[in-house]
């Protein structure tokens, strides 16, 4: 919302503290009791000689590509007065909108312009250019800047007339983002009434206009749905002039709030708005049919707005319809059948109010949002309708010369403000702090409330106060609280720390999750947060299965960008689309990570209950909330490229494999305290011969190992680009973690190599030989993995080192062996194996 | 062989002579100067500690002195053999040093060679610094709740006092998912977490929840569409507005120092009533120490807490919420938002393990 200082300014009763108030001030003042300023922006700076002219010739030069016009413009009385030639300039000009005889504005040489904009004489189109004829934008009065700025006809001005006061050049635009809960702040009356409280003066309200008992109907109106539409006032203005300007001073602020001028009867329509915050609505009285019905709209029908689109309507549109049918949108736009033209006359003026949800509704439907709609679907003042109606029609007869007629239709009985009861204290335990007595009942009062004191059933003093009609928002205590702090001022509340009982510290899944990432981290890999959205052609290039899981996503409805409206249910896409992301910025080795929630909907959807806020809802109701919503685990992944340790003068580096990509599964398990067991695998996007299944447990949690060529190919990644996913929530929590009792006695270290099929995995034969090994195998390690002639076709060696040791006593080379032969015929027994010779 | 211990031949016991002795220590002490190294040193060695050397050939005279002399004669050739081993070990300690220290200089290297074979990692700093924030407020004895990202409008939205069809609810420019209608969204800040403590906890609940958070914005310099929020609740007796500007003003100490306090100026939110937008002073600001917006903050609206089934007749309490892409931003001073969201692993590097 844009508003002028100096309107603002106008409805206050100033004290002398604040004669000179300035923009800046009134900004403050706006920012303390809760108005956000975005911007103020003082006018001007013009200086130099500005000045209205009067254009009496123009000569079109032709001879150039565009419409050029060398203008002889009058800039002042004749200098004696028994002169008849007037003092005059000329200029050259490239806007068409004026004719000779227009009142325009003239900026003469050495006058400087918004934003440094030195006017000179200067030879130009082969003419000698001695000024320029303004546009209001030039002029820094707003966006306008499809031609000049011409006056309007009747105004008061004259060649030689100092613009700059004439225009109001010297005066500041505040813009304000207001908050939804302040309807009413969408005008000069109600901005001017917070202004007013911020500033302890009085308000001079512009809607306390004497608004006559009306004589009769003006047009016969029925609302079918009062819900839709709680008060429907109308009011005629006959005979208007329809060739009648808008009066410079209604141009001038409805521009600088941004509205373009348009006509008289539309550009009254739209002030009164600003002015009061009632939007209205103009009809040309000749065009409609009949009375008036308020209705919703039925399937099927349609209507062509202003901006001639023809619309389908929806049956929760709420419709202004004549005789003819739909004549408009209400609160939204209005029909193209029955608009203010050029010619008309006769003119029906509408203030109504409108359900605000079903406005919001149509706004989002139509995709229509207006100046009108803004104010409907927050809160209009229903008490304003005949103020506003009164106000326009004045207008209108003022300046467009128009009769009102007496009569006045108001169809409706709206809702105003319930009482709210308040303990008169409460603003004081809210804030912490003692107000001076009777602080909370002069702040409701300022506000516009009602108050009356009494005494609760217990005896405490409470506060009733009424909202006045245009707060729809004060419903509550807290309500009332809000606006005494805010009037007093946050500053005023002290900062008093409050002791918070004892926590609990981290839980062991957040303890958890920061291990594994520290761990990762402390290992190589970086952390990356890519977005969730991505592409379902990302499944193809994974070579996932029509039926696989992982393409069953949630789908955005309103995508940021439209291939990218799936919800990930792996972490992989991510990391790999940030791979790509460095890759093509140059890096070549990475390690990447990220932990993050993935979206896997049920396979059986659960409808999302209806559950109300009047309560808390029922354990039921909040387990079936809680069912409808997608399982959303947290993931932890990892992808590796090029060197996993890099080369250097020590030699060459060490390139990432899938190996890596496995132990970074079990980083993962060691910091989770879990043990991981990894058997071999086969899953999509890996390599089908290097994919390790990650379970722990005997759960399944994930895979790791190097990724598909095809996959690789597909998303033009580096070649054995390598992956790692697994379910952290899927991991058994480890409170508490077991530690073995260590004995003093000496080991004794044995090693054996077998020979098994090479399709045994290194994993089983181990698992084998720590079971066979019995307590006294404390420890074995795989040392060496060989395959060659000496073995034979198909077979492998594995060399494992044991370390035996007693818990109790010091173990004999005997006892060692023979736990070693045990532990060997285990494997010969179950996986073939023959020791090496 | 001549009669005992009354005649002796001084020819013989010659070898006993003072000067003999001293002769033999002289020269000694020289050889074993001279040798260069510890082979030259054991070289010489036996020819003068050895079987062979003179004065353990004159201790074998001491037989043939008179039994008066014997004792005299035994000590000064005793008093030659010492000061010859000194020699040789003061020697021998000399040329060990100067062999060790040969080695050691041998074995030297160039250690200003570069050693980067371990791969180097990085945590993100929008994790650290949540963290950070989690643990500056568990240190308060509040607790870490966490939620879904996707959630029910029910606790995105109606629980919050967002009333339907209210701009409130379109201001937030949320992601909606399908079905229409299908009363999920993406979470457009952190508060439903608030909603689901409330519901789930004991009162009374003091509970920061860190976490990542969707709307509608494009991505640009300071906008992203995924970005992350912390919000802290406390509802417990007796809360007030002061309590609340207490909090944050611990918590602004906490992160930007002791010169950090905050400002809170009149807004709206529906979850909360009073509401205020909050400011930081931050004494780094970019061009000189000022107040920085930071995030929104108010007493829990009456109405969330009887959502929840609280009544707020007994209980109150406050809450506050911002982001931490902003908070990192000012901070740490990061001109381009999109650095943090697009894991160049250049941006991430230099933060190590603590943002």
């Amino acid at each position: 919302m844009r508003i002028p200082v100096s309107w603002l300014v106008q409805q206050l009763e100033l004290t002398e503290d604040y004669r000179d108030l300035s923009a800046q001030q009134v900004a403050d003042a706006f920012v303390r009791v809760g108005m956000e300023v975005e911007e103020v922006s003082e006018l001007g700076p013009v200086t130099g000689r500005v000045v209205v002219g009067r254009v009496a010739e123009i000569e079109e030069l032709t001879e150039f590509k565009k419409p050029i016009r060398f203008c002889t413009v009058e800039i002042g009385e004749p200098e004696d007065p028994d002169d008849a030639e007037p003092e005059t300039t000329q200029v050259i000009c490239g806007a068409t909108n004026f004719v000779e005889g227009d009142l325009v504005v003239v900026a003469l040489p050495g006058a400087v312009l918004p934003g440094g904009f030195a006017i000179s004489e200067r030879k130009t189109y082969g003419r000698v250019s001695r000024g320029m004829i303004c546009s209001a934008r030039e002029l820094g009065l707003g966006d306008e800047h499809a031609g000049i700025l011409v006056l309007p006809t009747g105004e008061e001005a004259a060649p030689g007339d100092d613009a700059i006061e004439l225009l109001g050049l010297t005066d500041s635009v505040i813009e304000l983002s207001l908050t939804p809960d302040r309807g009413y702040c969408f005008s000069l009356r109600g901005l001017a009434r917070e202004l007013a409280c911020a500033l302890d003066v009085r308000l001079i309200d512009p809607a306390a206009i004497d608004v006559p008992v009306a004589e009769g109907e003006s047009v016969p109106v029925t609302v079918t749905d009062p819900q839709a539409c709680p008060r429907f006032v109308v009011r005629r203005v006959t005979g208007v002039d329809p060739t009648a300007p808008t009066p410079w001073w209604i141009r001038r602020r409805l521009m600088l709030a941004g509205i373009r001028s348009i006509s008289l009867a539309v550009d009254i329509t739209n002030y009164v708005m600003l002015e009061l915050g009632q939007p209205m609505h103009a009809y040309d009285t000749g065009r409609l049919r009949g009375g008036l019905t308020i209705r919703r709209a039925e399937p099927g029908e349609k209507l062509v707005t202003l901006d001639d689109v023809e619309r389908a309507l929806d049956p929760d549109d709420i419709l202004v319809c004549d005789e003819s049918g739909p004549i408009g949108l209400a609160g939204v736009m209005g029909g193209a059948s029955t608009e203010v033209r050029a010619e008309s006359t006769d003119i029906v003026l509408e203030a109504a109010i409108w359900d605000p949800a079903s406005i919001a509704r149509a706004v989002r439907r139509h995709k229509l949002p207006s100046e009108a709609s803004k104010r409907f679907e927050r809160v209009v003042d229903p008490a304003l309708p005949p103020a506003a109606l009164e106000r326009a029609a004045r207008l209108l007869r003022e300046y467009g010369e128009g009769s009102i007629h007496p009569g006045r239709t108001d169809v409706g009985n709206p809702t105003l403000p319930e009482p709210v009861v308040m303990p008169m204290d409460l603003p004081d335990r809210v804030a912490g702090i003692r107000y001076q007595r009777g602080v909370t009942v002069s702040r409701l009062q300022q506000i516009g409330c009602q108050v009356d004191i009494g005494t609760a059933e217990d005896g405490t003093p409470v506060v009733t106060a009424v909202p006045p009609s245009w707060r729809a928002d004060l419903n509550q205590p807290a309500d009332l609280v809000e606006e005494v702090l805010r009037l007093q001022g946050y500053e005023t509340i002290p900062s008093v720390l409050p002791a918070a009982p004892a926590g609990s510290g981290l839980t062991a899944a957040q303890r958890r999750r920061r291990r594994v990432s520290r761990s990762l981290a402390e290992h190589g890999y970086v952390e990356v947060l890519p977005f969730p959205f991505v592409s379902g052609a990302v499944w193809d290039a994974f070579g996932l299965a029509p039926d696989d899981a992982r393409r069953r996503t949630v789908k955005v409805l309103n995508p940021l960008e439209a291939e990218r409206a799936e919800l990930a249910t792996t972490l992989l896409p991510g990391l790999l689309e940030a791979v790509s992301r460095n890759v093509s910025r140059g890096a070549r080795d990475l390690s990447l990570f990220h932990i993050g929630q993935v979206v896997l909907p049920r396979a059986e959807q659960v409808p999302m209950p209806e559950v109300g806020v009047a309560d808390r809802p029922s354990d039921a109701d909040i387990a079936t909330l809680k069912a409808a919503l997608p399982n959303q685990p947290v993931h932890v992944a990892v992808v590796l490229t090029g060197n996993r340790q890099p080369p250097g003068w020590w030699g060459p580096g060490e390139p990432a494999s899938w190996a890596d990509a496995v132990q970074a599964a079990r980083l993962v398990a060691d910091a989770a305290g879990v043990e991981l067991t990894v058997e071999k695998g086969d899953l999509p996007p890996w390599h089908p011969g290097r994919c390790a299944r990650l379970s722990v447990g005997g759960f399944p949690v994930g895979h790791a190992g190097e990724l598909h060529p095809k996959v690789v190919e597909a998303l033009g990644l580096p070649q054995r680009t390598c992956a790692m996913e697994l379910d952290l929530d899927l991991l058994p929590l480890v409170e508490r973690r077991p530690v073995p009792s260590v004995s003093p006695y000496p080991p004794v270290l044995l090693d054996v190599a077998l020979v098994v099929d090479a399709e045994v995995p290194a994993a089983e034969l181990t698992r084998t030989l720590r079971g066979g090994g019995g307590d006294l195998l404390e420890d074995l390690s795989l040392f060496d993995v060989f395959t060659g002639e000496q073995i034979g076709e198909g077979k492998r060696s594995l060399a494992y080192s044991l370390r035996f040791r007693a818990p109790d006593r010091t173990l004999t080379v005997e006892e060692a062996t023979a736990a070693r032969d045990t532990a060997v015929a285990a494997a010969a027994e179950r996986h073939g194996a023959a020791l090496r010779g | 062989m001549s009669g005992a211990n009354d005649s002796y031949d001084p020819k013989e016991v010659a070898a006993l002579a003072p000067d003999l002795l001293q002769a033999a220590v002289e020269k000694a002490s020289e050889e074993f100067s001279s040798a260069a190294d510890l082979d030259a040193l054991a070289a010489v060695k036996p020819a003068h500690l050895g079987e062979k050397s003179p004065l353990l050939q004159a201790r074998r005279e001491i037989g043939a002195l008179p039994p008066k002399a014997r004792a005299e004669a035994g000590k000064r050739v005793n008093e030659a053999q010492h000061q010859v081993k000194a020699a040789f070990d003061e020697r021998r300690a000399q040329l060990q040093a100067e062999r060790d220290e040969r080695v050691l200089r041998d074995e030297g290297v160039d250690v200003t060679l570069p050693w980067d074979r371990q791969p180097v990692g990085a945590r993100h700093p929008l994790t650290m610094i949540s963290e950070r924030i989690g643990d500056v407020f568990v240190g308060m004895g509040y607790e870490i709740a966490e939620g879904p990202e996707l959630e029910a409008e029910w606790f995105n939205f109606d629980a919050l006092n967002f009333k339907k069809d209210h701009p409130a609810r379109t201001m937030q420019d949320t992601f909606y998912v399908a079905p229409e209608g299908s009363g999920l969204v993406l979470r457009t800040h952190t508060s439903p977490v608030q909603v689901r403590a409330l519901i789930e906890r004991d009162l009374p609940v003091y509970v920061v929840c860190p976490g990542r958070t969707f709307r509608t914005d494009e991505l640009d310099a300071t906008h992203t569409p995924v970005f992350h929020q912390v919000e802290g609740l406390a509802v417990d007796k007796g809360l007030t507005m002061a309590n609340l500007k207490g909090t944050l003003d611990a918590f602004a100490k906490a992160m930007f120092g002791e010169q950090a306090h905050v400002r809170l100026r009149p807004s709206y939110f529906p979850f909360t009533e009073p509401s205020a937008e909050l400011d930081v002073w931050f004494a780094e600001k970019k061009g000189g120490a000022g107040w920085v917006e930071w995030g929104g903050c108010g007493m829990v609206n009456p109405n969330v807490l009887r959502a929840c089934g609280i009544d707020s007749d007994v209980y109150s309490g406050f809450a506050f919420g911002m982001g931490l892409e902003r908070t990192l931003q000012f901070r740490n001073g990061i001109p381009d938002m999109r650095d943090m969201v697009e894991g160049d692993v250049r941006f991430t590097l230099p933060f190590g393990t603590e943002a």
